[in-house]
Order: C-alpha cells, then sequence, then structure tokens
C-alpha cells in the first residue's frame, strides 16, 4: 500500500502540470461528451417546451385566481370537490379508455385483413386506410361536425331512409359521448392499423407453418403465435395513443365544445374553458396537471410489461 | 409410422412456372429418405406439398395409404424440423415440445413423459426453461427435432435443418439425427442441397434437378452408377471429371479419344456395352479418386497412364488434389500425399479405366 501511495504521489505533478486545455480535449474527444453535446440542441427544445412548462404550471397551479397569492393545493381540493369536475375525469377515462379499445380492436382487424391481401393491392388500400390519419383533425372533424348537425345531419337523412326517427347526436349526452368516441377512434384507428401491420409483417411465416404441423386452428395461430409476437407492438402503441387521446383537444372542442351541459369535457377542453376562456389560469392549470399523474401510473404498467419481455428477447 | 406415396405430382405457380412437374416417389415405412438437389430444384416445394403447406396443382399424395391432398397439415400426423428451427421465441423449450400436444388435448401427465423422453434422447434436459433466445443454433436444432419427436408422428419432414449451423457442428448434428432416426424408427423425407448429408444420412437418395426426378437410389448406387450426366456430377466431392472425346474403335479394342490426343482403352468386358456408340462424340466422366499416380505394384487392371501437368496443387493432409486443364476443361485427380507434384511439372497418371462412365453429350444419359 505504501508503495502505491508513493508511485500515485509521485504522478501528481506531471498531471498537474499539463496544460487546462489538453483536459478540455481529451474530453471532447470522449464519445460520451460528443453525445452529450450533439443531443444538447434538443434537450434544449425539450427543457424549453415541455420541462419549463411544466414546472411553470404546478407554479400556476398554486396561485390565486389573480395570480397574486400562494394557495398550496387548494385548487386541487376545490376542483376535486366540484362535481363538474368529477364528470370530467370519469368522462376523460370514459373517452380516452374506450377510444383506444376501439382504436386498438379496430386497427388489429384492419391490419389482419391488410396483410392477408395480396402485395399488389396491399399498397393502395394501405394508403386509403391510412387517410383519416392524414387529414388534420380539425379539417375532418369539421366534416364529421356536419355529418352531426341537426339541420344538415346525413345520418338522419339516411336514417329516415329506413323510417328510423333523427337521432340528437350532438344534442343528447350519451350520443354526443358516442359521436366524439366514434371520430376519435376514426381518427385514430389507422394509426394502430400501420403499427400492427409491421408487427405482424416481422411474424415470420415459418412460426405458423410450424403452428398448423402442430395441429393449431387459425384462432388458436392468432392467440398463440400472433398476440405474444406482438404484445410489445400493442402494449407500446396502446400506451402512446392512451396519452394522445387523454390530452385530446381538438375533436371535443370543435363538435360539442364540451356540450351538452359539459358532458363531453375532457381535462384538455375543460382546462381551456376554466383557465382561458374563463379566465381562472390557475384553475386551470390544476386541472391539466391532474392528466399527469393518471398517465404516469399508465406508463409505468405498461413499460414494466414491455421491459420484462425485453429481457427475455421478445 | 406409413408409407409416403407420391403419384404424378405437379406443382405450377401463378404465371405458368413448373415448380415441380410430375413426380413419382414411393417412400416405405421407416424407411430414411433425402432429397437433394441444387437450389431451385423443387425438392423443398416437394417436401412443403407433402407437409400440407403448399397446395398440390395436380397428383396424388398419400401418407399411410390415404390421400391427404386436401387435409390441412394439422390433420396430416406429421411433424416438421424448419431451416430456421421455427421455435415459438416467447415459450420456454418445454413448451415449445409440449405446444402441438397441448393442443391435441394430452393429459398433462403424457406430455411430460413425451417430453422428458424426448429431452433425454436429444440429451436437452436441463434445458427444458430456457426460451429459445437462450440456446445455442445446435441446442434450438435439437429442440425443433425434440418438437417433432414427442408428436411421434407417422412421418418426419426435414427441411434443409442443418444449413443454419456451422461444419463443425453440421457434421455432428448429422450423426444425431441418424441416431434418432436408428432410435425412433419413424419414415423421414429429409431435405438437403448438400450431397454428403444426402449420402451419409440416407437410405434412399432422391435426385432432383429442374422440378423432375433424375435417379432414386442408395447412397451408393448413385455414386456408382449413375444414370444420368447431372447425378453423376451431383454426387461425390469434388465432382467428376466430364471430358469431351470421341470413341473410336482401335481394331481388336475400342478407346477413348481425349483432347491432346491421349488415347485411352475401353476394358474389354465393357466393350460390348459400346458398341454401339463406337465413331461417335462422347463426354468421358471419371472421378477424382479414380485418377491417380500410379503406385508401385498396383494391381488395378484396366489403368490407363497419360501424363499432365498440374497448374494447382491442393494438399488436403490426407490426399492432395491436383488440377489440371485439359483444352479448356478443369481435371481433378486425388493422388496420395506423398506423391511428388509441383505445378507446371509434367507426371504420369492413371486412369482407372473400370471406374469411367461414358456420356452422350446430346441426352446426358449414361451410356
Amino acid at each position: 500500500m505504501a508503495d502505491g501511495s508513493a508511485i500515485a504521489a509521485g504522478r501528481v505533478p506531471a498531471t498537474a502540470g499539463q496544460p487546462r486545455t489538453g483536459t478540455l480535449k481529451r474530453m471532447a474527444r470522449r464519445r460520451s461528451t460528443l453525445a452529450f453535446l450533439m443531443a444538447l440542441p434538443l434537450l434544449a427544445v425539450i427543457a424549453g417546451l415541455v420541462i419549463y412548462p411544466f414546472f411553470y404550471a404546478i407554479e400556476l397551479s398554486m396561485l390565486n385566481k389573480r395570480m397574486t397569492r400562494f394557495v398550496g393545493i387548494d385548487n386541487f381540493t376545490f376542483l376535486l370537490g366540484r362535481e363538474t369536475f368529477q364528470l370530467v375525469i370519469f368522462q376523460s377515462v370514459l373517452f380516452a379508455v374506450t377510444a383506444v379499445i376501439a382504436k386498438a380492436l379496430i386497427g388489429f382487424v384492419l391490419a389482419h385483413v391488410l396483410h392477408a391481401l395480396p402485395a399488389k393491392g396491399q399498397r393502395k388500400w394501405r394508403g386509403m386506410l391510412l387517410v383519416p390519419w392524414v387529414i388534420p383533425p380539425a379539417v375532418s372533424t369539421l366534416a364529421w361536425w356536419w355529418l352531426f348537425d341537426p339541420s344538415y345531419s346525413a345520418f338522419n337523412w339516411m336514417l329516415a331512409v329506413f323510417g328510423a326517427g333523427p337521432v340528437p347526436w350532438l344534442g343528447d349526452a350519451g350520443w354526443a359521448r358516442f359521436a366524439v368516441i366514434l371520430v376519435n377512434t376514426w381518427y385514430g384507428a389507422p394509426f394502430f392499423m400501420i403499427m400492427y401491420l409491421a408487427a405482424l409483417k416481422s411474424v415470420p411465416d415459418q412460426l405458423y407453418e410450424a403452428a398448423a404441423i402442430d395441429g393449431a386452428t387459425g384462432i388458436q395461430k392468432l392467440r398463440y403465435v400472433t398476440l405474444p409476437m406482438m404484445r410489445n407492438i400493442i402494449s407500446i402503441t396502446v400506451l402512446f395513443s392512451l396519452i394522445v387521446t387523454f390530452a385530446n383537444f381538438d375533436i371535443v372542442r370543435i363538435l360539442t365544445n364540451g356540450g351538452p351541459q359539459d358532458r363531453t369535457h375532457l381535462f384538455g377542453t375543460y382546462a381551456f374553458q376554466v383557465g382561458i376562456q374563463s379566465g381562472d389560469i390557475p384553475l386551470g392549470a390544476a386541472v391539466s396537471l391532474f392528466m399527469f399523474p393518471l398517465l404516469a401510473v399508465f406508463a409505468v404498467l405498461i413499460l414494466r410489461g414491455v421491459n420484462q419481455r425485453t429481457k427475455e428477447g421478445l | 409410422m406409413a408409407q409416403v406415396t407420391l403419384r404424378k405430382i405437379v406443382k405450377e405457380y401463378e404465371g405458368g412456372v413448373q415448380a415441380v412437374k410430375g413426380i413419382d416417389l414411393d417412400i416405405d415405412d421407416h424407411e430414411f429418405v433425402v432429397l437433394v438437389g441444387p437450389s431451385g430444384c423443387g425438392k423443398s416445394t416437394t417436401l412443403r406439398m407433402i407437409a400440407g403447406l403448399e397446395e398440390i396443382t395436380s397428383g396424388d399424395i398419400a401418407i399411410g395409404g390415404s390421400i391427404v391432398n386436401d387435409i390441412p397439415p394439422r390433420d396430416r400426423d406429421i411433424a416438421m424440423v424448419f431451416q430456421n428451427y421455427a421455435l415459438y421465441p416467447h415459450m420456454t423449450v418445454f413448451e415449445n415440445m409440449a405446444f402441438g400436444l397441448t393442443l391435441r388435448k394430452f393429459p398433462k401427465e403424457e406430455i411430460k413423459r413425451r417430453v422428458d423422453n424426448a429431452a433425454r434422447i436429444l440429451d436437452i434436459g436441463t434445458l427444458l426453461e430456457r426460451k429459445p433466445k437462450a440456446l445455442s443454433g445446435g441446442q434450438r436444432q435439437r429442440v425443433a427435432m425434440g418438437r417433432a419427436i414427442v408428436r411421434d408422428p407417422k412421418v418426419f419432414l426435414f427441411d434443409e435443418p442443418l444449413s443454419n449451423l456451422d461444419a463443425k457442428l453440421r457434421v455432428q448434428m448429422r450423426t444425431e439425427i441418424k441416431k434418432v432416426h436408428q432410435t425412433v424408427r419413424t419414415t423421414t423425407v429429409y431435405v438437403t442441397h448438400d450431397q454428403v448429408e444426402a449420402m451419409t444420412l440416407a437410405d434412399r437418395v432422391v435426385v432432383m434437378n429442374h422440378g423432375v426426378i433424375e435417379q432414386v437410389g442408395p447412397p451408393t448406387e448413385l455414386y456408382h452408377h449413375p444414370v444420368t450426366k447431372f447425378v453423376a456430377g451431383f454426387i461425390g466431392s469434388p465432382a467428376m471429371n466430364f471430358i469431351p472425346g470421341r470413341l473410336v474403335n482401335g481394331g481388336a479394342a475400342l478407346n477413348v479419344v481425349l483432347p491432346d490426343g491421349i488415347t485411352l482403352p475401353v476394358p474389354a468386358e465393357r466393350a460390348g456395352r459400346y458398341a454401339a456408340h463406337a465413331g461417335r462424340e462422347i463426354l468421358f466422366g471419371i472421378r477424382p479418386e479414380h485418377l491417380t499416380e500410379i503406385r508401385p505394384n498396383d494391381h488395378r487392371p484396366h489403368l490407363a497412364a497419360f501424363e499432365a501437368a498440374p497448374e494447382v496443387v491442393e494438399p488436403m493432409g490426407m490426399e492432395t488434389l491436383l488440377h489440371f486443364w485439359m483444352q479448356g476443361n478443369e481435371i481433378c485427380a486425388r493422388v496420395d500425399p506423398a506423391t511428388p507434384a509441383e505445378p507446371g511439372v509434367k507426371q504420369t497418371l492413371a486412369a482407372d479405366m473400370s471406374q469411367m462412365h461414358l456420356i452422350d453429350p446430346q441426352t446426358e444419359k449414361v451410356l
């Protein structure tokens, strides 16, 4: 030990004697430093557009309406006690969960149908089925609004042809909720379809052949081969879609504006109404912050499964 | 256990491309038959038609006496080992092997007994709880074979099962497959492009080319008595030498006259067979192992000596390969490693004329 420290001590003056620029150069040459420097612009953008607004929203949510006084968690307790907000929580969960399940199921079926098509026709159909996803939702939702509109509703016209009475698509709470979920499903299903299609294409054909020889029927192949092989893609797509659907704003804002009687409000539209339209920015910030713990729980649960499967090599 | 019968099997793809052109084949119970041929010869397509993974365009396939043309793979009672193993990555080795039995609703104890038995035969008992990703190529191949064995099917189908393994492991697994067949005695159809695998494993080899069967027979028969130029060239390594020449009636005996004026006498006992072809162009075929140095006290009858200067000398340890060119045809000779051989230096070689083949250059049939 004594020898070792003597040697180490002996070396100190030599390294300390080198000019500082040498150390900087060495640092710059290290791959990790270089990687960090190259990622810095992105980190700056994330910091400016995500981290700063997030903490600013936390700060705002703890101020009074005039933003002059710190009120702690008063805004949150106030919101939780308010019936409208309880409705918003219920509606957001209902909207997100129902729409994501519908999108996942429709996307799954469409992906299978596309996958079964011969390669020639597949590209054409894939392009057509992706159209809802590439049209800006604000534009397509306006078209849907016309389809639902009480005076011009094409749906009601079609129902009338079959002798059915007009449906108050956006005027009744139940139908309005159905309408926003329908439009969100229409808009989002192609994304699931394209993700699932990619996953389906990555399942080796030989696994299906092996399963066919092992005695599997079509349904059993789906259950024992396709689904387990797609689990990670399904999880990640569902998580991503849950986050985006929970935070949805444009569809509800254009189609129902939260109505009738706040029965279609989501966190996003309600935060906008409270914060911007009613001028209570701190309360609006508190509404939008409620999404964070909910989504965090989903994210942790889903990503834990993904991580575990990745470790197992799937 | 069952016989497999193929009658006039045709496989035609869209656009009229025929992969298999009406083949007939009878595979006996317990037999190990290897389909061998170059890429695109139709061997894998034939196997996949037996499995039911490809529809047949016309003809009949029977397994165990009953026609299975329209029966789906799961009801044919066959098991298949794929080139890249096709193990289910999300299942453990045990689950992979048990999958077919689970689907067929076998009792749990029976499944366990069969998997344990197969694991013992293949020496993979310690791997049963692992996922395929944690296995080496050789171990995966064993599991794939295990999956086939536990089913105790009528027929085993192997689709180039050793192609993804390195050379050393391939030899080892080849022995394993032979051992397994000797134990379970299930009728086996095995596809490979490697003629060494075909020769070492098969009871009978089926050589295919361009969608037709060129020859069927035991390995040694194919080696010694090929019926076409293709089989003669495909079986054996290094491949048989083919030299264009002419069959000349030299008075008392028939002679093969090769380029450079080399004249090799045809053995008297085979002269009758070739007499009708005297005066015609022929292809002279001889394997490298029958083109050797002249050994002291060589008692082989019908040796015909000629001189050649090798351009390339390849010492292999147990033998030395000499490559020389005869008017544009590359010729390979296999000599004793003790034989002094140097590139460019002429030396005397002996052709064992009792082992030569004469081929009609038009029909490419062995005369």
